[in-house]
């Protein structure tokens, strides 16, 4: 069947004949390909305001202002590196989103020079904090003064953009004992409202420091309650879910769930179970920038994952 | 977990293998005996030090009203924070250090308030 979609009187309209429809009643369909699949994303009027091009944004992760040891005396310079690569894009990003660690010790200085070097890109920064954030005297009263405007709890919030609903959730405090990440029951609670009445064909950004999946026990590296964070999401055709925490790419596809972590712009940690604990890895110099990078998604139309592309300060 | 560690990509950048693996391989315990010399002969009596994501000694028994402190040799600030509240340290920087005297007998269990994989345990007697 040589002509089987192009010319398939038997089973309908192929591919060309649809196209050429389309011509001849004198309508334009913009047609835009995500994953070699094309779709349609409506007539030329629309279209043009719903950005058939997709839209990208950045995620940033573990910044570490404030670490000054070994394996990168630096860290506030390989940050205004990898603010350099952004202010250099030809498309700005619509936002960034950083997935926590923007300081060492939750210092306001670190903070101070954080804010500094992020506010250079000139585009809005969604924060979620990491455990290094919330180690002041007030157990993370520095970091919601600072970034906790409009969140709930110790930080979680959501908010769309572009159609796609982004969820920033917390996995650093009340941690226990013995135990991993944690989101807690109130949180939980939270999500599962918020996620309440959307439609399933919403895409579906969740960021967090900790990944939500266990990847690696023994060093913690994973949420106690993540699955059931996960189980609420399943229901929708596309969640990405963004983390950063252990300082390395980690990327797995699990059917309309992708995960990924984020390298940092600090200092690059061991493969699990490659060195005797998750410290800073302490690498020659002059491959360092290699080991620390940041991300770029591209969102695309339709139920697609999103296009996650990795870049090293190298 | 050795099975969902190896469907993740992880594209964790490795250096030169083959002859550098073997070199740290053959090293590897030589260097392990100093660092372990180095830290046994820095430790005073009732000294819980942190080393690599763990308390060493894990499980410590001293008598009532010893004071008990804890440092931190790792380049990642730890806390200490006592399962009951009885104790919690603020964050530890590199060699940065907390004590605390303990009063009463009892078993105190505690972990790291920022890697609560880290446990540790005093008995006092």
């Amino acid at each position: 069947m040589a002509n089987e979609g192009r010319d398939d009187r038997k089973k309908g309209l192929g591919r060309r004949e649809v196209l050429e429809c389309m011509v001849w009643a004198g309508t334009g369909v913009l047609w835009t390909i995500s994953g070699g699949v094309p779709h349609s994303v409506g007539l030329i009027g629309e279209a043009a305001a719903a950005a058939p091009a997709g839209f990208t944004f950045m995620q940033m992760s573990d910044s570490h202002i404030g670490f000054d040891k070994k394996a990168n005396p630096d860290a506030l310079g390989t940050l205004r590196e990898a603010i350099a690569k952004v202010k250099a894009m030809p498309m700005k990003p619509s936002f960034i989103i950083h997935t926590g660690d923007i300081t060492h010790l939750s210092k306001p200085e670190e903070f101070d020079n954080a804010d500094k070097v992020y506010g250079e890109t000139g585009v809005k920064i969604h924060y979620v904090p990491g455990e290094h954030d919330m180690i002041d005297e007030g157990q993370g009263k520095a970091y919601l003064e600072r970034y906790g405007k409009g969140s709930k709890g110790a930080g979680w919030y959501s908010f769309d953009d572009h159609g796609v609903h982004f969820i920033g959730l917390v996995n650093v405090v009340d941690l226990k004992a013995g135990g991993l990440g944690n989101l807690g029951a109130e949180q939980l609670a939270w999500l599962e409202a918020d996620l309440k009445g959307k439609s399933a064909s919403t895409p579906i950004v969740v960021f967090a420091h900790i990944p939500l999946q266990v990847l690696y026990k023994e060093w913690g590296w994973g949420t106690e309650d993540g699955t059931q964070a996960l189980n609420l999401l399943k229901r929708f055709g596309s969640v990405t879910i963004l983390n950063g925490h252990i300082h390395q790419l980690a990327q797995k596809v699990e059917g309309n769930m992708t995960f990924h972590t984020a390298l940092s712009t600090a200092f690059p940690q061991p493969a699990p179970g490659s060195a005797p604990s998750p410290g800073p890895m302490v690498v020659p110099s002059d491959q360092l920038r290699s080991m620390l990078g940041l991300s770029t998604v591209t969102v695309l139309q339709g139920n697609k994952p999103l296009a996650i592309v990795d870049t090293t300060l190298a | 977990m050795q099975t969902l560690m190896n469907q993740l990509r992880l594209a964790t950048l490795r250096f030169a293998p083959g002859r550098a693996v073997l070199v740290a391989m053959l090293l590897g315990p030589l260097v392990g005996a100093f660092v372990a010399y180095g830290a046994i002969a820095a430790q005073e009596p009732n000294e819980v030090v942190i080393d690599n994501f763990t308390f060493g000694p894990p499980e410590l028994t001293v008598a009532v009203g010893t004071t008990v402190k804890w440092v931190n040799h790792d380049d990642i600030p730890h806390n200490v924070v006592n399962k009951d509240k009885v104790f919690r340290s603020k964050a530890l920087d590199t060699d940065d250090s907390f004590s605390f005297t303990f009063a009463s007998a009892g078993t105190f269990d505690y972990f790291c308030g920022l890697h609560p994989h880290m446990q540790g345990k005093i008995i006092v007697k």
